[in-house]
């Protein structure tokens, strides 16, 4: 009975377009202090189930007191901070003075949004110092969408980070903390290692190497740590 | 006048064919490819390597291809991916390099400024939605420092001390991190090709793709050398010894 | 009058059809957990060794971070799974609990071969919807035998061989460091660097390295037979002080000697 046999149906493709974006995976945070902000990012570039390079960093010195921290696809992220290189370049020679970071935030959010109907799919945040010489941080989503925050988390891990930095960083659940209580730069930089490792265990995509950057008076400071590589 | 009926090949996707503009053609998948190319730093400098073999699907339909090019005198490219779309490429730096030349300013084109040159072309191409479908490996030696670096045809790119394209991102890959990372300013030129033709044999072996005729190239001090084709001892002793796949 | 039903032939796709309605309608189907994972076999000169990672994944979250990939099916028998995690533990149990009645009912040894057209049977059955892709190893009265079983049911039966998401990074070690008749110590460490090479090149296996050595009357499971991945020391103790969780009513818990007061009435 030949009715009763039914066609398995064949995935239709009325319509193959080429898709412009991959996901290279990668982890960012950012803490702000009163007077420092520390801002980090793992090194792992992949594709997939493989590692393209175990060290492709993606954290950025704009000036000497702006850092930039990328994740999501990679080649959008390396333009993006070469555009936002270019400005900040230009601003300097026009004006003879190092860009602010809340002036480079906005240019930030204002170079996102410019191409809003083909965004650069990256998720930055941007840390620095603000005219009070208070730790600041700003998150973006693709189209530039811009908040100063305290603290946050980015990328591939970020669900698992957020969480963490929440408890942590913003004393969330915590009954009898002051939920507007500041860090102090080494437990800071502790929590940050921290939420690190323990994305590293649980998130595929986070690993290798970490970078971390703090931020204060007398400059950009980089530190390198190992992750695990598995 | 009647309008011109004309038909592409199947391969070549054409969305609303408009009479004024003329037909959208794109790259939509490749055609003629090239598989894995494999790369590495050593002590002297680059080392790489890729099979002569440009197939047509299933066909191995082209067994003499050169997909390894010295781009001016100190930078190799290897290339994977549609033939069609690297030849374009090529002769856009033909075009770049002779530009150069006609400079007549006694400056020679770096390695990483090809690269930069063939990220951006690569970049640029993904943005418009119509990409070269191939992944290019770049190496040579630029102001003293030895440079490796890949861009593919979404435009990502990265360096390494390892780098393998498509099949050999997966099978040659792991045994060169395991080889060369951490070692490339001791290995020999001797134990780079040892190294580079146990990669092209497993290639061989497990790429069905893939070729056992390859060219090897290396960058050092004095320049860029492409080697002619040649093949790989291979054994299949162990062959003899399987029979079915059960009992 | 019409006959009630005809005797139907072939196959029947309804539910597919319905499926795929149910999809279009914005229904999700539960996903299971895939394990991505490196698994190997290879033959030496007395027997044959069966290796895997220890990562369960689920999406981009490892889910568990020492599992045991390499499961249990006879004394003389060990099956190494990849793939849907229920798949290869519910198939390699059942096949397990059915050598053991044959073995009982035959009062012999059980042959390799016959766990391998067991299990081949069952999941060409279920046409790939079984999702376990396996690595069978085993030594039996006609000697050592290694296969392996796809989710279609196909087999191979090779003298080394790997499986799952890292299984050209394995094999790439196997290819070039493989030779007949090697000894039980280059066995091993053949093994263990195939999974070694999963764990550092593909994000879908890592953590530990198990080992499984089957030869003549004896299996020897070597549970973490390498460690490369151990976690180090947090920075900090993340200690809370009693008393910091948030609570809305305090209520203390009954005494335990109090007796419970059951209620009988009814």
């Amino acid at each position: 009975m030949l009715s009763s046999i039914t066609q398995a149906p064949v995935e239709a493709h009325s319509h193959n377009r080429w898709e412009p974006y991959v996901d290279n995976g990668g982890t960012s945070l950012a803490i702000a202090g009163a007077d420092f902000v520390i801002i980090a990012a793992d090194t792992r570039q992949s594709d997939g189930y493989s590692i393209n390079t175990r060290y492709d960093p993606k954290a950025f010195e704009l000036s000497n007191k702006t850092v930039i921290a990328t994740t999501g696809y990679a080649a959008d992220a390396k333009r993006l901070v070469e555009v936002m290189e270019q400005k900040a370049q230009s601003y300097f020679h026009k004006h003879e003075r190092v860009m602010s970071t809340p002036a480079m935030a906005q240019l930030l959010s204002n170079t996102l949004y410019y191409k809003r109907f083909f965004p650069y799919y990256v998720f930055p945040i941007l840390a620095g110092l603000d005219s009070q010489g208070k730790g600041a941080v700003f998150t973006y989503d693709p189209v530039g969408n811009m908040e100063r925050t305290v603290y946050v988390a980015c990328g591939s891990a970020s669900a698992l980070v957020q969480p963490f930095l929440d408890n942590q960083v913003g004393f969330a659940n915590q009954r009898a903390a002051d939920p507007n209580r500041l860090l102090d730069r080494e437990t800071a930089r502790k929590i940050a290692i921290d939420a690190f490792t323990g994305a590293t265990e649980r998130d595929i995509y986070t690993g290798d190497w970490l970078e971390i950057f703090t931020i204060d008076q007398t400059g950009v400071h980089r530190e390198k740590r190992e992750l695990k590589r598995d | 006048m009647d309008p011109i009926e004309f038909r592409l090949p199947h391969t070549i996707h054409r969305p609303a064919a408009s009479a004024k503009h003329g037909p959208v053609t794109r790259t939509t998948q490749p055609i003629v490819t090239g598989t894995s190319v494999v790369a590495f730093k050593y002590k002297d400098g680059i080392m790489m390597a890729a099979d002569c073999l440009a197939s047509y699907g299933s066909l191995a339909r082209f067994r003499n291809e050169k997909r390894l090019m010295a781009v001016g005198e100190t930078t190799l490219l290897g290339v994977s991916g549609d033939m069609s779309d690297f030849q374009h490429l090529q002769h856009t730096l033909e075009g770049l390099l002779t530009q150069e030349y006609d400079m007549d300013d006694g400056q020679k084109l770096g390695t990483k400024s090809v690269y930069k040159c063939i990220s951006n072309i690569m970049y640029n191409r993904r943005s418009k939605t119509d990409p070269l479908w191939n992944s290019y490996v770049i190496g040579g030696i630029d102001n003293g420092q030895k440079f490796l670096g890949f861009v593919d045809l979404y435009g990502t790119t990265y360096q390494s001390t390892t780098i393998s394209t498509g099949f050999g991102g997966h099978l040659a890959q792991p045994i060169l991190r395991r080889r060369v990372e951490g070692r490339e300013d001791e290995i020999t030129e001797e134990e780079a090709v040892q190294i580079l033709e146990e990669c092209m044999r497993v290639l061989f072996y497990r790429d069905a793709r893939s070729l056992n005729k390859l060219r090897r190239a290396k960058v050092t001090a004095q320049g860029v050398e492409v080697s002619e084709p040649y093949a790989l001892e291979t054994n299949w002793d162990f062959a003899e010894s399987i029979v079915g796949y059960g009992s | 009058m019409a006959p009630l039903t005809e005797p139907s032939a072939g196959f029947k796709f309804d539910n597919v059809k319905r499926n795929q309605l149910l999809g279009d309608k914005g229904y999700k189907l539960p996903t299971a957990t895939k394990t991505g994972t490196t698994i190997v076999g290879l033959i030496f000169k007395d027997g044959l060794i069966l290796g895997a990672d220890t990562r369960a994944t689920a999406g981009p979250i490892v889910a568990d971070k020492n599992c045991e990939k390499i499961h249990y099916l006879a004394p003389n028998m060990y099956c190494c799974g990849a793939g849907t995690a229920a798949d290869t533990e519910f198939t390699t149990n059942m096949i397990s609990s059915q050598l053991a009645l044959h073995s009982l009912n035959t009062g012999r040894e059980v042959r390799v071969v016959a766990a391998m057209t067991m299990l081949k049977q069952y999941l060409y059955k279920y046409h790939g919807h079984v999702g376990a892709a396996l690595v069978l190893g085993g030594y039996d009265v006609t000697g050592p035998h290694l296969f392996t079983i796809y989710p279609h049911g196909s087999t191979d039966k090779l003298p080394y061989v790997t499986m799952g998401s890292g299984s050209l990074a394995a094999m790439s070690v196997f290819e070039s460091r493989w030779r007949p008749g090697m000894s039980r110590e280059e066995g091993i460490e053949v093994v263990k660097d195939a999974i070694e090479a999963g764990i550092f090149n593909d994000l879908g296996s890592g953590s530990n390295v198990d080992v499984c050595v089957i030869t003549k009357g004896n299996a020897e499971y070597l549970r973490n037979y390498s460690t490369p991945n151990e976690r180090v020391q947090k920075e900090q103790s993340y200690r809370f002080t009693p008393g910091t969780t948030e609570f809305y009513a305090p209520r203390v818990a009954r005494q335990a000697q109090e007796p419970a007061e059951m209620d009988t009435s009814a």
